[in-house]
């Protein structure tokens, strides 16, 4: 039996949530006794092999420029060709803006059905079962799919990719057959905040409410998110009154994040912001409400007013780190 | 043009939540129902091409009776009509796809457009399952829509650390994203209007669900945090705590 894992990569960059969806996939391999093949589109032989240091022991390599840029059409195609080539009944691969797009049609198109954005993954009773929570946050459901052909999509930056084994993955090139109808749909080009770490894929992340009363102080925010290369967020709130682009927004209508430091300066913690940042492994929050409900998620926490606060912590935290 | 908008009828996300008896789903008692968000944009963006093109605009939603409340919302924004595929099951995304996309099946569908995700299960899948049963283009979370004289569409959608511009052609699958439009508060007359607009009731195929739900509990209560002290001079303490502790600087 086969996982197929589909990898992604930019500018040539092998995404982290790959490596992420690979080692998952390999842990589920190994209590069913399958192996996990990689699927990746772009980049180049070096990136396909390295994913063999996350457990893939075979990538397919696509090479094909038209597929360049993102075409959901030619894209699940492809991926529908290469399950068949490797006899693969099983897809894992990261939620991430493409796979979220991607999965659904790849779904259908194989007659399977897609368990989407999990954060858990797991064997029982021979059945591969997810686990992920639904309605902000208040409830958790658990899942199986019942058809024979599944996709998983897999949460960024939930599941460890932990470190590289140097073991490298056979590299096996794949031309999909397509032609000129399945790129009815395609992306014809992208702009990228240049040198931002997005908040859905940043490891640090510091974020700002109602609490800095004024997007002139949000240079408090900024200087503390660079001193811990950070990205930074923003409760809902903030982006309404325009102090910040919607594309910061973390919670249930704004992005999901699950960094390993979450640091929450003038944020209440209001269910929909938790829902988009509670599974993050570290939360430190600042607020000079004690009873504020965002203390309840919190690891660790200061009562005080984040204007002297953040700072005194911008200025600890550079002394700790020598800067 | 045939302008379809998928609504769905999603718990207010203030109201609390608990499991139900089957363990497997919510109780529904108690639970303020509401218009999911972002289809208040898939309905906005259904107006406007209304508005551009002409045609009609039909809400499709598919869940028991207390969907008509939703449909009734979508009605009051200005939409013309609308569809109800009554189940009373529920059903996995495939499923409630697999409804629509029978409803739709002998209607010509030019555009239908849905929300990025509904705020219940968070599913972000309509739009591409949709699409590939329908058989047409798809582009999820849009915050930038033209659609050419010709059918030709010019899209913006939401990516990782910017956006990427996608194009394709009429009839297509669109999911909205909150930037896309501002969504029309219905007035006074569209809420009296809606009342009287038509709703078909639509009967769905037996369905089986793909995806089953072997358990729905609550999720683990983390233990409140420490309060590691007040004011600045805590910060200390934090930063220690941060590497000694929970090592994550
Ligand atoms: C359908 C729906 C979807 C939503 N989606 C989201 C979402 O995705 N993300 C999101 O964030 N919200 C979302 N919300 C909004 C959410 O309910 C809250 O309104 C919002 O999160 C509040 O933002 P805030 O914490 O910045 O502001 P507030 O709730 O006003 O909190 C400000 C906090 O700052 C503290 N404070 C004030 N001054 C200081 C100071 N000087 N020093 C320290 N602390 C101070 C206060 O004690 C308070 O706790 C949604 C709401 C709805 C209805
Ligand atoms: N039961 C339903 N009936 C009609 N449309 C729905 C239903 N559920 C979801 N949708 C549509 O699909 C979108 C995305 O939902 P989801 O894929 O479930 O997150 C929603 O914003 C709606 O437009």
């Amino acid at each position: 039996m086969t996982i197929l894992v589909l990898a992604e990569q930019r500018d040539g960059k092998v995404k982290k949530a790959s490596y992420e969806a690979i080692k998952a996939a390999s842990a589920v391999a190994t209590q069913l006794n399958a192996t996990v093949t990689a699927v990746l589109f772009g980049a180049d032989e070096a990136a396909a092999k390295s994913l063999g240091g996350y457990g893939a022991a075979k990538t397919v390599f696509v090479a094909d420029e038209r597929l360049h840029f993102y075409a959901n059409s030619a894209y699940v195609k492809s991926v529908a060709q290469i399950m068949e080539k490797e006899a693969a009944d099983v897809v894992m691969l990261p939620a991430t803006s493409l796979g979220k797009d991607l999965a659904p049609r790849l779904a259908v198109r194989i007659d399977g059905a897609l368990a989407p954005d999990v954060t858990s993954i797991a064997v029982e009773d021979g059945a591969i079962v997810a686990q992920r929570p639904v309605y902000a946050g208040k409830s958790v459901i658990k899942v199986k799919i019942n058809s024979a052909k599944q996709v998983f999509s897999l949460r960024p930056n939930v599941f460890s990719a932990g470190e590289a084994s140097g073991t490298e993955a056979v590299v096996e090139n794949f031309a999909p057959a397509l032609d000129d109808a399945d790129f009815v749909t395609k992306a014809t080009g992208t702009t990228i905040a240049s040198g931002k770490i997005d908040v859905a894929e940043a490891n640090v992340i510091v974020s700002g409410g109602r609490g800095l009363q004024g997007p002139e102080h949000w240079p408090l925010i900024q200087g503390l998110a660079d001193t811990l290369g950070a990205a930074t967020g923003a409760s809902r709130a903030v982006v309404d009154a325009g102090w910040r682009p919607h594309a910061e927004q973390v919670g249930q209508t704004g992005k999901t994040v699950s960094p390993n430091l979450y640091v929450a300066c003038g944020i209440s913690g209001a269910i929909q912001h938790l829902a988009g940042m509670s599974s993050s492994k570290c939360i430190v929050a600042i607020n000079k409400d004690k009873d504020a409900p965002i203390f309840q998620v919190a690891d660790y926490g200061i009562v005080g007013d984040v204007f002297e606060v953040v700072p005194a912590l911008t200025e600890e935290l550079k002394s700790f780190f020598g800067k | 043009m045939n302008i379809f908008v998928c609504v769905s009828h999603v718990p207010d996300t203030t109201t609390k939540v608990q499991v139900g008896g089957s363990g497997k789903e919510i109780d529904p008692s108690g639970v303020t129902y509401i218009l999911n968000p972002y289809d208040e944009y898939a309905v906005e963006a259904g107006l406007q091409l209304k508005e551009a093109r002409g045609g009609d605009v039909t809400l499709v939603c598919v869940g028991p009776e207390a969907v008509k409340e939703t449909i009734r919302k979508g009605l009051a924004m200005g939409a013309d009509k609308g569809i109800h595929v009554v189940t009373d099951a529920p059903r996995d995304s495939f499923g409630t796809a697999r409804a629509i996309t029978d409803a739709l099946k002998d209607r010509a569908a030019d555009a239908v457009f849905v929300g990025r995700q509904s705020i219940d299960y968070d599913g972000w899948q309509m739009c591409g399952l949709l699409g590939e049963m329908l058989g047409i283009p798809s582009i999820s979370v849009v915050t930038k829509l033209d659609i050419a004289e010709d059918g030709t569409i010019s899209a913006e959608r939401d990516i990782e650390g910017g956006s990427e511009t996608v194009t394709t052609k009429l009839p297509a699958v669109i999911s909205a994203q909150k930037g896309l439009n501002d969504p029309r508060y219905p007035k006074l007359q569209g809420i009296m209007a809606a009342k009287r607009k038509p709703i078909e009731d639509v009967a769905p195929a037996p369905y089986e669900n793909r995806v089953e739900v072997i358990e729905m509990t609550k999720p683990a209560i983390k233990e409140a945090g420490r309060i590691v002290g007040e004011g600045p001079a805590a910060v200390k303490d934090l930063v220690r705590l941060l590497h000694e502790e929970a090592k994550v600087i």
